[in-house]
């Protein structure tokens, strides 16, 4: 295992979630469940974070912002898409102002399901995502050149 | 016996090697105490060596390039500011390449053109203009006492510094509060890694930068503990007690106050530098002029 699967920051957005996978999320860095044993830091800094976490279904307003959030991020970088509605949508996916699931603007790589997603669960995907984050960086070492790639365009 | 001025270089050069170590070992454990205040686990141990680990293994994301050169020019400038105190250099000497590698970080914070990072470089300067005078009466003070501004003297002195300069000491500590960006000054960064306005002047650093930021301020810390133990250093045994009783005392006012507004930092920072500290050294001069001439 590398530093990089012991010290995962998170930067956390809530895309137009209802606030209940948000509550969860952050009930994960409480003394209960205090994912700081595992080294996970929460940021408010895209450039500190490793893994991004989004709550909520993306519509036209915050597509940018998902986006800009994303690319800001140094590589390598993972992407966790937490409660139904980051993954499609949603309830809402009906709604004449949401695009559906975030995968429709950045590129995800764990789904956390539920309405709201527990904390376990969240967990549990965070830990699913170091792996891919750990994958990444040896790719990242393997061709240095493709990592100097602009970031976000393997939509 | 080694000669002198090969001790002052191996001093310097151990200090160079082992104060990463010991300044991650010491964020270490000031994580795990936090954690146990406020009723966690917390991280392991070694935690912040993972962190720089991971920085290391990460892109180097910058705005423009000269960040490169700020951040390692603060790095460099950190070190040599402590290597020059732990090799028994002239302490006034030592103040002014603290305080340039500072001036580096401003910079560094400056040439990035987030609004969060220009915040973060305004905070660092106003911190730096709060703490500068109360740092200066410390080297004033240690020099009223034993007649010298070389660190080889002072720590060489029998005298009982702190004796004579307890309004110093605690000016000290208060201005060490800003040094450590420990709440309530950590205005321009905190030492934790989650924190408001973004993370003030390290916004724009990222990857191996921000590493480079990290082990600074481990150089950092043992310099400033390095203050702590000349206060004490007529018994060393003692010296430390106080060093890990100051460091305790730090943690636990980061875990029991909130953060100020920066006019409250300047003027409490200026506030103890003009009462305690110059109360201290006119008091002192009093005695040496006046009653033991």
């Amino acid at each position: 295992m590398t530093y990089l699967a012991k010290s995962p920051w998170i930067i956390h957005y809530d895309a137009s979630s209802c606030n209940g996978c948000d509550i969860e999320v952050l009930a994960a860095l409480t003394p209960v469940y205090d994912v700081e044993r595992f080294g996970i830091v929460n940021t408010g800094n895209p450039k500190h974070a490793d893994v991004f976490l989004v709550t909520g279904s993306v519509n036209d307003k915050n597509r940018e912002i998902l986006k800009n959030t994303y690319d800001q991020m140094a590589d390598p970088k993972v992407v966790v898409a937490i409660g139904i509605c980051a993954a499609s949508g949603g309830i809402f996916r009906e709604c004449y102002n949401v695009m559906g699931g975030i995968d429709k603007v950045i590129p995800v790589d764990v789904f956390v399901p539920g309405c709201a997603a527990r904390p376990e669960a969240i967990i549990d995907g965070v830990v699913k995502a170091l792996g891919i984050l750990e994958a990444k960086r040896q790719a990242m070492n393997d061709r240095p050149a493709a990592a100097a790639k602009p970031a976000g365009d393997s939509v | 016996m080694i000669p002198e001025p090969y001790a002052s270089i191996i001093n310097a050069i151990i200090y160079l090697l082992l104060a990463p170590v010991a300044g991650g070992l010491i964020a270490g454990i000031d994580r795990k105490v936090t954690a146990r205040m406020q009723g966690r686990v917390g991280p392991p141990l070694l935690q912040p060596f993972y962190d720089v680990g991971k920085f290391f293994e990460k892109e180097n994301l910058v705005v423009t390039t000269t960040q490169n050169f700020y951040a390692l020019s603060y790095l460099v400038f950190m070190a040599v500011a402590g290597a020059l105190f732990f090799s028994g250099g002239d302490m006034l000497l030592v103040i002014f390449a603290f305080t340039l590698s500072h001036i580096f970080l401003v910079l560094g914070a400056y040439a990035a053109f987030s609004p969060y990072s220009h915040i973060g470089a305004e905070r660092e300067l106003i911190q730096i203009i709060a703490y500068e005078p109360m740092i200066i009466i410390t080297a004033v003070g240690m020099y009223m006492v034993t007649k010298s501004f070389y660190v080889g003297s002072i720590v060489q002195s029998t005298t009982p510094i702190i004796l004579y300069l307890p309004g110093v000491f605690i000016g000290y500590l208060i201005v060490l509060t800003i040094k450590l960006r420990k709440s309530p000054f950590d205005l321009s960064t905190s030492h934790h890694a989650h924190q408001e306005i973004v993370k003030g002047v390290t916004t724009d650093f990222a990857g191996p930068n921000l590493g480079r930021i990290e082990i600074a301020h481990w150089y950092e810390y043992v310099f400033l503990l390095g203050v702590v133990y000349l206060f004490f250093a007529w018994n060393p045994l003692i010296a430390i007690a106080a060093i890990i009783i100051a460091y305790f005392l730090e943690i636990l006012v980061d875990n029991t106050t909130s953060r100020v507004k920066w006019q409250m930092t300047l003027r409490s920072a200026w506030l103890v530098a003009g009462t305690l500290g110059v109360i201290n050294l006119g008091v002192l001069y009093y005695l040496r002029m006046v009653v033991v001439p």
